[in-house]
C-alpha cells in the first residue's frame, strides 16, 4: 500500500515532469540542445507614393500568421500619416490615412518572421461555395470543355485535377485547346486569374494569393501571384507556373483572395518595394516570442523571465539537485563515505569556478595544510567553536597566501581559490582531524578521498553543458529527479561497496 | 556484477539500505532514539527496571563544572568518561589509575586531570555527539572485565553485542579489542568480531578488518571456544532490554564484570551490519523466522530460550581449554 503510494506519486511527478518538457520543445520549440538557433527573416515593405494636395488614405495589405512562419514581431513607419489596422478574418490591413500631406512620401512596415516546424493545414477563412459554372464564350467553351475533359479522365481528386490542369496549361507543346485559352492572358495576375476561371468550369473553388518569396538581402523584391483550391477541408496552395503544390520553403503569404496589395486615394505614383534579410538567433529567445504570440501562460512563468543576474544564480542553483541525485547515487547505491551529507556537491560548485585539475590541487593543498595547523592547535587545548574559528582564520590566510603567491608566479589560476567555501573547507578539515584521531589516519585518508571523488563525479556531471542547459531551460525536470529520489529512498538492495564488504560471505556460502 | 548481487541475496546478507529501509524505520518509532541515544537517560531507566549498568559517578553538564571535576573524582582513579550521546565508542576515555598525580588512561598514556578538563569541554561542545550538537559528559565505573577474554583481546573493554528483533534475541558476538582499534570495541576500528553460538555462548567464527580469522591478531590465541558464564542469564538480559526502549531492531551491548557479572554498556537504535561477517551468517533469514512467529512470548526467559531453540548452530562448537597461568 506504502509502496504502491510511493510509487503513483514518482509515477505522477515523472508524467507532470517529462509531460511538461515535451509540451515545450514540440510546441513552444523551446531547443534541447544547448546554442541551438533559428533562422529569423526580416522583412521590409517600403511604399512610396507621390501624394496630392487634400486628405490621403493608404491602404495596404499585411500578412495575416503566414502559415509555415511565426510572427515575432511587425513595426510601422508611419511618417505623417496614423495608422490604424483591420482585419476582415482572412488579410490584415494597414491604413494610413492623412488629412493634409503632399508630395513624395514613404512609409515601411517591417515584420519578423520565424520558421515554424509545425506544417498545419491552410483553412483560412470561411469554407467556399462551390462557383457557378461561367459562361464561356465560344470557341472558349468548347476549348475549356475538352480541357476539362481531358484532365478529368486523368485525375482522382481536386488537387491531382489541379496539378494535371496545370501541366496541360504550362506545357511547352500545348495542344490547339489550350492555345486558345492562354491567349491574352500573359502576366502573372492575369495567368492565374485564367486558371481560376477554367477551374470554375469544373465548379472547383480557388482563389489567388499572394506570396513573397523570400531570399537572404533581397531587395526591390515584389510579391508573386500562386493560387489556392479549396479540396473540401483544406486549401491547397499551387504554383501557377511550375505546376508545383505547395508554397516553397522561404515563401510568406502576403495576401488572400484577389484583392489589390495597395489601394490608395488622394495619391498617385504608388509603388512597393520589398527586401528581406536571414538573420540566426537564439532558439530560446524565438521560443518566447512564440509563446507569448500563442498566449502560452508557460514562458511567462520561467525562469528566461528574471533579471540576468537573478538567471545566473539560477543556472547554478537548478544544478544543486542534480549533485544530489548523484549524491545519493554514490551513497547509497555505491556506497562510499563522505565526510558530511552534501559537503562534496559544494566542493563541485566550487570546481565549477576553479576548473577541475585546479580544483583537486587546490583543495588538496589547503586541506593538507589545514590539517597540519589543526593538529598543532591541537596541543592548545581549545575549546571547540574557538578551534573552528581559529581554523577558518587559518584557512582563510592560507587562501589568500596562495593566491598572492600563485599571482606572483604569473598563474591566475590561483586567484580563483577566493571561491572556495572556506567554511566548509574548515568544516572538513576538522572532521577529517577527528576522524583521523579516532578512527587513524587511513579512514581519514578514505573518507577525505571518499569525499573528493564524490566532488569529481558531481562536478563532471553537473557542469555537463548539456545537463545545464537542460535544467535551466525546463527545470520541471527536477521533478523528475524528485522522482527518482523517492524511488531511490525506498531501495533496500545492496550497495556496491558491500559487495567487497561481505565477499567472504558469498565466497562459503555458510548461512545457516 | 547483477550475479554477485544475487548471490549476497541468496546467501541472505542484510544490506545498509534494507536494514534501514526495512527493519530500522519501521520498527524503531523515531521518537524512542532519545531512550537510548542518551546515556543518563537509558542508565536511569535500566536501573529502575532493575538492569545492572555501570554506576554512575557523575554528569558534567557545563564548561563551569569542569573546575569542580576534580573535588568530583575525589580519590577515584578508576573510571570512565563518556559523552551522553556519543556513538560507534568515540569520545571514550577510559581511566585505570592514576600515577605521580597524573590519570592513566587504558592505553598506558598518562594524562593531567588539565587534559582530562579538555576532553570534557570537548565532549560539552558537541564533538563527539551526533550532528555536533552540545552534549554531556558522563562519569562512570569503569567495569573490570571478566579475564574470560584476557587471551584475545589488547587492552580495552571486550564487550557482547547481541541483535535484539522484536525482543528475541537473533545474532551475538563478542567484540574484542585489538592493538588497532586502540581499546575500543568497534569493529570497524579494528577490533576483533568472534560470533557466538546462540545455542550454547561459545565463540565460533571470528572477523578482523573484514576478512576471517582464526588467531588473535594481537596475542595469537586461538579465539573460537570460548564459553561466555551464564549465558541463559545473558541471552535474557539483552531480550529485557527490549522493554527499556521500545525499540524493534535493537542493538544490546553486554560487559562482563569480573565482580558483579554482566552489565548492560548501552543500547544502540543501529546496529551495524559486520555481526554477520563475525558469525559467518546471514541476519536476514533470522529476522526472517522471527518475523514468521505467530506470537512472542511476554516474559523475556522465554524469549531467551525461544532464541537458544531458533538460532542455535547445528553443530556446537567444541569449547576451548581456557588455561589459567
Amino acid at each position: 500500500m506504502n509502496k504502491l503510494h510511493l510509487r503513483l506519486l514518482a509515477l505522477g511527478l515523472l508524467v507532470l515532469g517529462l509531460g511538461t518538457t515535451w509540451y515545450k520543445v514540440s510546441v513552444i520549440g523551446l531547443p534541447l540542445e544547448r546554442d541551438a538557433q533559428t533562422e529569423i527573416w526580416t522583412v521590409e515593405a517600403r511604399i512610396t507614393l507621390n501624394a496630392d494636395d487634400g486628405p490621403t488614405q493608404v491602404g495596404f495589405a499585411i500578412p495575416n500568421n503566414p502559415p509555415g512562419f511565426n510572427v515575432l514581431g511587425e513595426a510601422f513607419v508611419s511618417g505623417r500619416f496614423g495608422l490604424a489596422r483591420e482585419s476582415d478574418g482572412i488579410n490584415r490591413t494597414a491604413l494610413w490615412t492623412s488629412r493634409r500631406s503632399s508630395g513624395n512620401q514613404s512609409l515601411y512596415y517591417r515584420i519578423q518572421l520565424a520558421d515554424d516546424r509545425a506544417d498545419e493545414p491552410i483553412t483560412v477563412g470561411a469554407a467556399p461555395e462551390f462557383p457557378e459554372r461561367p459562361d464561356y464564350q465560344e470557341p472558349y467553351a468548347s476549348a475549356v470543355e475538352a480541357l476539362l475533359d481531358e484532365v478529368r479522365a486523368e485525375s482522382a481528386d481536386i488537387a491531382s485535377f489541379t496539378r494535371r490542369l496545370l501541366l496541360r496549361y504550362n506545357s511547352d507543346e500545348p495542344g490547339e485547346n489550350v492555345e486558345v485559352l492562354r491567349s491574352g492572358a500573359e502576366d502573372d495576375l492575369e495567368h492565374t486569374r485564367n486558371i481560376i476561371h477554367i477551374l470554375a468550369g469544373a465548379r472547383i473553388p480557388a482563389r489567388p494569393v499572394k506570396v513573397l518569396e523570400l531570399s537572404d538581402r533581397l531587395s526591390r523584391g515584389s510579391l508573386k501571384t500562386y493560387f489556392e483550391v479549396h479540396n473540401g477541408t483544406e486549401w491547397v496552395p499551387f504554383n501557377p507556373r511550375s505546376s508545383q503544390r505547395g508554397y516553397p520553403k522561404n515563401a510568406v503569404v502576403w495576401q488572400w483572395g484577389d484583392d489589390d496589395v495597395l489601394r490608395l486615394s488622394g495619391a498617385n505614383n504608388a509603388s512597393v518595394q520589398f527586401s528581406s534579410a536571414v538573420s540566426a538567433r537564439e532558439a530560446v529567445r524565438v521560443a518566447e516570442q512564440r509563446a507569448a504570440q500563442r498566449g502560452s501562460l508557460l514562458m511567462d512563468f520561467s525562469l528566461f523571465n528574471l533579471p540576468i543576474q537573478a538567471q545566473n544564480t539560477y543556472r547554478v542553483l537548478l544544478l544543486v539537485p542534480v549533485g544530489a541525485l548523484v549524491m545519493v547515487l554514490m551513497r547509497n547505491v555505491v556506497g562510499i563515505s563522505t565526510f558530511g551529507t552534501f559537503m562534496p556537491i559544494l566542493i563541485a560548485l566550487a570546481f565549477r569556478e576553479t576548473q577541475l585539475a585546479w580544483g583537486i590541487f587546490l583543495f588538496t593543498t589547503v586541506v593538507a595544510f589545514g590539517l597540519a595547523i589543526r593538529f598543532y592547535l591541537e596541543n592548545l587545548k581549545l575549546l571547540l567553536v574557538p578551534r573552528l574559528g581559529a581554523v577558518l582564520v587559518v584557512v582563510v590566510l592560507l587562501m589568500a597566501a596562495f593566491s598572492v603567491l600563485t599571482h606572483q608566479l604569473g598563474l591566475d589560476q590561483g586567484l580563483s581559490i577566493a571561491l572556495f567555501p572556506m567554511v566548509i573547507l574548515a568544516m572538513t578539515i576538522e572532521r577529517m582531524s577527528l576522524v583521523w584521531e579516532e578512527h587513524g589516519p587511513g579512514q581519514a585518508i578514505t573518507q577525505g578521498l571518499g569525499s573528493l571523488a564524490v566532488a569529481i563525479v558531481g562536478y563532471l556531471v553537473m557542469f555537463q553543458p548539456m545537463v545545464e542547459h537542460l535544467v535551466f531551460t525546463f527545470p520541471e525536470l527536477l521533478l523528475v529527479i524528485l522522482a527518482l529520489m523517492l524511488l531511490l529512498g525506498r531501495y533496500t538492495g545492496y550497495r556496491l561497496t558491500e559487495l567487497w564488504r561481505f565477499r567472504h560471505l558469498i565466497m562459503n556460502k555458510g548461512a545457516p | 556484477m547483477i550475479g554477485w548481487f544475487r548471490k549476497l541475496r541468496d546467501a541472505g546478507v542484510l544490506g545498509m539500505n534494507h536494514r534501514n529501509a526495512e527493519y530500522i524505520m519501521p520498527y524503531n518509532p523515531r521518537c524512542n532514539y532519545p531512550l537510548v541515544d542518551d546515556k543518563i537517560i537509558s542508565k536511569q531507566r535500566a536501573e529502575e527496571a532493575g538492569i545492572r549498568v555501570p554506576r554512575l559517578y557523575g554528569v558534567i553538564e557545563i564548561e563551569y563544572q569542569i573546575r569542580g571535576l576534580e573535588k568530583m573524582l575525589g580519590d577515584r582513579k578508576d573510571f570512565v568518561i563518556k559523552p551522553a550521546h556519543g556513538s560507534g565508542g568515540n569520545g571514550i576515555m577510559v581511566i585505570t589509575g592514576a600515577q605521580h598525580g597524573r590519570y592513566r588512561r587504558s592505553n598506558g598514556m598518562l594524562v593531567t586531570l588539565e587534559e582530562l578538563g579538555h576532553h570534557i569541554s570537548n565532549i560539552l561542545s558537541g564533538m563527539y555527539s551526533l550532528g555536533g550538537q552540545p552534549d554531556c559528559a558522563i562519569i562512570e565505573q569503569r567495569v573490570e572485565f571478566d579475564p574470560l577474554f584476557d587471551q584475545v583481546s589488547y587492552r580495552g573493554v571486550p564487550d557482547i553485542r547481541t541483535v535484539v528483533f522484536k525482543g528475541v534475541p537473533v545474532m551475538a558476538m563478542v567484540r574484542l579489542p585489538s592493538r588497532m582499534s586502540d581499546g575500543k570495541a568497534n569493529l570497524h576500528q579494528g577490533a576483533v568480531g568472534a560470533g557466538l553460538d546462540m545455542g550454547t555462548g561459545r565463540t565460533t567464527t571470528a572477523v578482523h578488518m573484514d576478512r576471517y580469522i582464526d588467531l588473535h591478531p594481537d596475542t595469537g590465541a586461538p579465539i573460537a571456544g570460548l564459553q561466555i558464564p551464564n549465558w541463559d542469564d545473558l541471552l535474557e538480559l539483552a531480550a529485557r532490554c527490549h522493554e527499556l526502549a521500545d525499540l524493534g531492531y535493537l542493538g544490546v551491548d553486554i560487559v562482563l564484570d569480573r565482580h558483579e557479572g554482566p552489565m548492560v554498556l548501552e543500547l544502540n537504535a543501529r546496529p551495524g551490519l559486520s555481526i554477520q561477517l563475525a558469525n559467518r551468517a546471514s541476519l536476514l533469514h533470522r529476522l526472517r523466522r522471527v518475523e514468521a512467529l505467530e506470537s512472542i512470548p511476554r516474559s523475556s526467559r522465554e524469549r531467551a530460550e525461544l532464541a537458544r531453540k531458533l538460532f542455535a548452530a547445528s553443530q556446537p562448537p567444541e569449547p576451548q581449554i581456557v588455561q589459567c597461568a
